[in-house]
């Protein structure tokens, strides 16, 4: 099957994009477009004293100057966190209110005070600087070490020492004991550091109202539409959610940071009712910077014991994660269920625990982003199994090796189950492509060339599928984690794929068809995947956690079965063969055992008429699914990287970089290997390059790329992607999912290499050259 | 305000436009041709990349009326027939994923090619990370990129 | 970016006399810095005056001994000038290294010697190959010309036409470039020519480009790498910023003296 399951069909959805006819959410011109400018705070503390609009709502094509408590006023509501964890003490987190303008005051450089409309976009901007907001400025709180600090700043009245949570996860008292008796401990404080997600396309909204209909539709660059249409109807009460059309179209790119409803979608919405004009707003990549959620930003301390012979006893860890200054949709999860749960590894650890205290800070929200706890997991649970290795004079491959998962399922101590994986297979299969055994000659010869050469691993496990409903659900979800899927095949045998997945760079367009293709055996090209509208597509949950594949997929799989059923039904009534023994193939509706069939459109048009169906059985052929996992899934890998170090400028160059993964059932190899490809990009990105920089007054000095270091063409190598997979045994297809694992295996790994090249362990991300430099050259002092 | 006049994609085309109009907001907004697109403001991420006078500029670090005459090519006019030679690369390729970034990369990619060659120089995969320092791309990890224009740079 | 009017000029008389027309005028060369400036509002000229375009400014001359590039030509072209490569190829170097290719094709070496940016690269060549910045008014000496970061000798209303400087024995340019920006973080020009040892470093300082005397007359008696390695550079008066503080990029002067003196030959 040429099509089907394991074959690297080009994408279908490429010419669009190549000819550059993408319909991105800024392409599209309304009728009646107006457009929106924000003001925001050049403060990121502040009182708001007083607004004076009156200078900009004279100037010439302003429509609207627009303010919080005009918005709360028309009973907009806050934006909310969905998801609710509970404190060691029982008590549920400290939410702030989020006003989608503010209203009393400002809590990060870029919170929106006012929203000027006009009829262009230049006469918007130009508005906008004539506001004149009377700001208190208050002490700032920009860091976590800051939120902390006995004289903080208090953010948020109901967040008494800016402490969202102190939450906990595992067994303390067994931890302690096994730390306590252990033969050896290794003891780290790492921090992960902050990264601005950065997708190509900058986020974008328009908004048009019918007065008539008293019906909204939102354009906006999402990855999931539905979640955006529910949460702006029944929370932030915006429109009622069937007065509410919800289109995402083509987006360019989400890493996590268009899940979020964000305020400025919020305004344009209310705005188009208020003027009842269209409204467009296209952020600059600047307000990027200064509003897309940003991700990670933790401080941890963490230690691991060992017993004589090197196996893991327990593993403890206290972090501080940093949340911003308001609570984003999903961010409570991200340093809890989606990171704590994974700092077993891919290892046996009899006794876990982690501790969590959850900050706001005077800076932009802090959400999930590519990986999103996991690659915090990871790099932390990877730097410790090196250092250990270090300190204990263990060759890291052989120490990982001793404390590998080899029984499933694996229940670990916190909450996850693995269901499959060979993790040695995956580890001896990178050693032998990275070459590792041969590293000590590369070495020799990068010395003589006055050059450093360092190799490094880790060993990355994650959780994906997200999620099961009601698991989810028991740990404080306020919506379940299914997916859902609709099959339409049409009278002539055409096929349309509603799903609620949504592509924003994934190729669902490809790999959805194919999942299609390979049941029915019918051409790609008859099949097309609808998505990104809830007025054409049933409810969904969208795309993020490397979901689409393992849930989305499984939905579009279940529905297909549905499909299935019927058609065998409606073939074996009309080639009057027993339901048994009728097959799909190739296309075709075939009796076993005969040299009957009938072409696949002749069933389509069969249902349709409705002339000669079965007794009993509806006309038409449609059928819908709505798949909820039974567990989250588990891709997992060994990543290596070998890199060479300038010892004169502290200059990092990737020489090699080795990953082999184990993604379960692969529908489209070269769709994954593009995947792993811009996760390990993005995981270079964060330990090499990326990190946004707060001054202490909470103004970001990485705000541009003149200063946020984005991965280019020369700072990455070619990769090796290579593949030792076991089936997932969860979820129909065996699909594991491989959206976030090049993002979370490989900042471990390029960090190990680097530590191991300049043979000083403590080097924090972005390993930049000035970094790496410091370290060598006081190393160099020292010595002399 | 200034009457522009240029040829795109071999049209010849006339706007009264502000002073002030950049050369992407002219083809945006008032030839309504988006495949050229805005992803920074700092002319770094290339995603706005077009042709002048058969030469690669960034369009949003130049003004419609600096363009006045010239001859300009964007992402909807490199093809001849289907698709551009570079085009089919990175089909072929998988060289794009989210797509925003891919007119600047191809039109990049044309552009170094055609320098490449009419110098007599040859394109290798350090030469094009090299030549790419202009072009950002969250998606693809540039692997892919990459071995498209080393494809494409053989078949033009 | 706030309005503007825009005007082309055809000479840069014609240029000059625009200018001076205009209430707050700026002259827009390839724009490859203005524009970003202009539009995020940090500039906001009432009239540009448009000179990419001017002919007279256009032309290269290398005829030894003094080469000779007109304000106008892009950094591509200079690159690409064999002319220019067969007597000073460092320049050539210098010049394909500036920004990107997109970039190259629109910037002038003309307006980045006018910016003097302080982590440009053409300032480190003009005062290491002690250029001389010709006007339409004078002609000024390099070493007059850059007088400190986004500052130079130019009056209100003076218009660089074109640079010109004697073919150097040796010269070569090597640059460390900011991770983000890819602007220079360091960029150290070398040049042997009749007037001496020149060592013009760029990118590092916290008042723009600088010659280093100490390794000047290093090199004057000793034209090798190893000539540098008893020279200190001090970090006091380097930048310091998110991407390197001062004791970085006094390391990374000395190590890409080395490399310039070294491919300098």
């Amino acid at each position: 099957m040429s099509e089907g399951i394991g074959a690297p069909v080009k994408r279908k959805e490429d010419k669009r994009f190549l000819t550059g006819s993408g319909r991105y959410t800024d392409d599209i011109q309304m009728e009646n477009q107006a457009y929106a400018a924000f003001v925001r705070s050049p403060h990121a503390h502040a009182m708001v004293k007083g607004i004076d609009k009156s200078a900009a709502e004279a100037m010439p094509g302003v429509l609207a100057v627009l303010d919080g408590k005009q918005l709360t006023g028309d009973g907009i509501g806050n934006i909310i966190c969905g998801w609710a964890i509970t404190s060691k003490d029982g008590s549920p987190m400290n939410m702030g209110a989020w006003s989608a303008l503010a209203t009393d005051k400002t809590r990060y450089v870029g919170d929106a005070v006012v929203a000027v409309i006009a009829e262009t976009k230049a006469q918007a901007r130009e508005a906008a600087e004539a506001v004149v907001v009377d700001y208190d400025e208050l002490p700032v709180a920009a860091t976590i070490g800051a939120a902390v600090a006995g004289d903080a700043p208090q953010i948020h009245d109901n967040a008494p020492g800016n402490v969202i949570y102190d939450w906990e996860i595992g067994e303390k008292d067994p931890t302690d004991a096994a730390l306590a008796g252990a033969a050896h401990v290794t003891e780290m404080d790492l921090t992960n550091n902050r990264l601005s997600p950065n997708a190509m396309e900058p986020r974008a909204a328009i908004t048009k109202y019918d007065a008539a209909e008293d019906h909204y539709t939102l354009y906006t660059t999402s990855q999931n539409p539905h979640v955006a249409r529910l949460v702006l109807s029944a929370f932030y009460q915006v429109a009622p959610e069937h007065k509410l059309r919800v289109i995402a179209p083509d987006v360019g790119g989400g890493f996590g940071s268009k899940i979020y409803i964000y305020p400025e979608e919020i305004v344009c919405l209310w705005a188009a009712m208020k003027t009842k004009r269209s409204i467009k707003w296209t952020a600059d990549r600047t307000e990027a910077f200064l509003t897309d959620a940003h991700g990670r930003d933790h401080v941890t301390n963490a230690k691991m014991g060992f017993d004589a012979d090197g196996n893991i006893v327990g593993f403890k860890v206290s972090t501080k994660a940093n949340f911003g200054a308001y609570m984003s949709l999903f961010s409570s999860a991200v340093p809890t269920y989606l990171y704590a749960t994974l700092l077993s590894g891919t290892y046996n650890i009899p006794n876990i625990y982690c501790e969590v205290l959850a900050l706001y800070t005077n800076t932009v929200p802090i959400d999930a982003y590519r990986g999103a706890g996991r690659p915090e997991a990871s790099y932390l649970v990877e730097r410790m199994m090196e250092t250990a290795a270090r300190e204990l004079g263990r060759d890291p491959a052989d120490l990982r090796r001793q404390n590998f998962v080899r029984e499933f399922p694996h229940q670990t101590p916190v909450i996850m189950n693995y269901d499959s994986g060979d993790f040695e297979g995956n580890l001896n299969q990178a050693m032998e492509a990275a070459d590792w055994n041969g590293f000590d000659a590369r070495k020799a010869e990068s010395a003589a060339r006055g050059k450093l050469r360092g190799i490094g691993m880790a060993c990355y496990i994650e959780a994906c599928g997200i999620a099961p409903s009601a698991a989810v659900g028991s740990l404080g979800a306020g919506v379940g984690l299914w997916e859902s899927a609709e099959v339409r095949v049409n009278p002539v045998g055409s096929i349309e794929i509603l799903t609620g997945s949504h592509s924003h760079g994934q190729g669902h367009e490809t790999t959805f068809a194919q999942v299609v293709a390979d049941r029915f055996g019918v051409p790609l090209d008859s099949i097309q995947i609808v998505h990104g509208d809830t007025d054409k597509v049933q409810f969904g949950m969208g795309t993020y956690g490397s979901r689409s594949g393992p849930v989305g997929m499984s939905a579009i799989a279940k529905a297909l079965d549905k499909v299935e059923i019927k058609v065998k039904k409606i073939g074996a009534h009309l080639l009057e063969e027993p339901e048994e023994n009728i097959v799909i193939e190739d296309g075709q509706v075939k009796a076993t055992g005969t040299n009957k069939a009938l072409g696949w459109h002749e069933i389509g048009l069969a249902a349709y008429t409705a002339h000669n169906l079965p007794a009993d059985m509806e006309p038409g052929l449609k059928e819908g699914a709505f798949y909820d996992p039974l567990n989250f899934t588990f891709p997992m890998g060994c990543f290596i990287c070998e890199v060479e170090i300038d010892p004169d400028t502290g200059k990092t160059e990737i020489l090699k970089f080795v990953a082999s993964d184990d993604f379960g059932v692969i529908i489209n190899p070269m769709i994954v290997e593009g995947q792993v490809h811009g996760g390990i990009a993005q995981g270079v990105g964060q330990a090499l390059l990326e990190e946004v920089v707060y001054n202490e007054d909470g103004q970001q000095l990485s705000a541009s790329y003149m200063d946020y270091t984005m991965p280019r063409a020369d700072d990455v190598p070619n990769y090796d992607v290579l593949h030792h997979n076991t089936k997932c045994t969860t979820n129909p297809l065996g699909i594991k999912g491989c959206g976030e694992a090049g993002a979370i295996g490989s900042p471990p790994a390029v960090i190990n290499a680097i530590t191991n090249a300049i043979g000083n362990n403590d080097l924090s991300m972005p390993a930049t050259p000035s970094k790496v430099w410091a370290l060598i050259h006081s190393a160099r002092m020292a010595a002399e | 305000m200034s009457t522009v006049s240029m040829t795109v994609n071999g049209k010849v085309v006339a706007s009264v436009v502000e002073d002030r109009t950049l050369l992407v907001d002219f083809i945006r907004e008032h030839l309504r041709l988006t495949g050229t697109h805005v992803g920074c403001d700092t002319s770094q991420c290339g995603a706005c990349v077009v042709h002048v006078n058969g030469k690669a500029m960034k369009s949003c670090t130049m003004l419609a009326a600096a363009a006045d005459g010239a001859d300009v090519t964007t992402i909807e006019g490199v093809a001849n027939g289907d698709l551009h030679p570079m085009q089919k690369a990175f089909n072929d390729n998988h060289g794009l994923q989210c797509g925003f970034c891919t007119p600047g990369m191809i039109m990049s990619g044309i552009d170094m090619v055609n320098r490449y060659k009419a110098e007599g120089k040859t394109l290798d995969e350090a030469a094009i990370r090299a030549e790419l320092e202009g072009n950002i791309c969250r998606c693809t990890g540039y692997h892919n990129i990459v071995k498209s224009i080393q494809q494409a740079a053989g078949e033009m | 970016m706030q309005s503007t009017t825009y005007h082309k000029a055809s000479s840069a008389a014609d240029a000059a006399a625009k200018l001076a027309g205009a209430e707050d005028g700026t002259l827009l060369a390839g724009g490859q810095t203005l524009i970003p400036t202009m539009k995020q509002r940090l500039a906001a000229p009432t009239d540009l005056v448009d000179i990419s375009g001017i002919e007279e400014m256009r032309t290269i001359d290398a005829r030894p001994p003094t080469v000779t590039i007109g304000a106008a030509v892009t950094h591509a072209e200079v690159a690409a000038s064999a002319e220019i490569r067969a007597v000073c190829p460092s320049i050539c170097d210098l010049a394909s290294h500036i920004g990107d290719p997109a970039v190259r094709h629109r910037g002038t070496i003309g307006g980045s010697v006018a910016n003097n940016d302080p982590a440009a690269d053409y300032p480190a060549a003009m005062l290491a190959l002690n250029a001389t910045i010709k006007t339409n008014k004078r002609e000024i000496a390099a070493d007059e010309f850059f007088q400190g970061m986004f500052t130079t000798a130019l009056d209100e209303g003076e218009i660089i036409t074109s640079i010109s400087f004697d073919v150097p024995e040796k010269g070569a340019y090597a640059k460390f470039p900011n991770p983000a920006s890819r602007y220079a973080m360091c960029g150290v020009f070398v040049a042997q020519g009749g007037g001496g040892v020149r060592v013009a470093v760029t990118g590092a300082g916290d008042d723009g480009v600088y010659r280093n005397a100490d390794m000047e007359t290093a090199l004057a008696s000793n034209f090798s790498a190893d000539a540098l390695d008893g020279v200190t550079v001090s970090a006091d008066g380097m930048l310091s910023d998110l991407h390197g503080d001062a004791a970085y990029r006094a390391n990374l002067v000395k190590v890409m003296a080395k490399r310039a003196v070294a491919a300098a030959g």
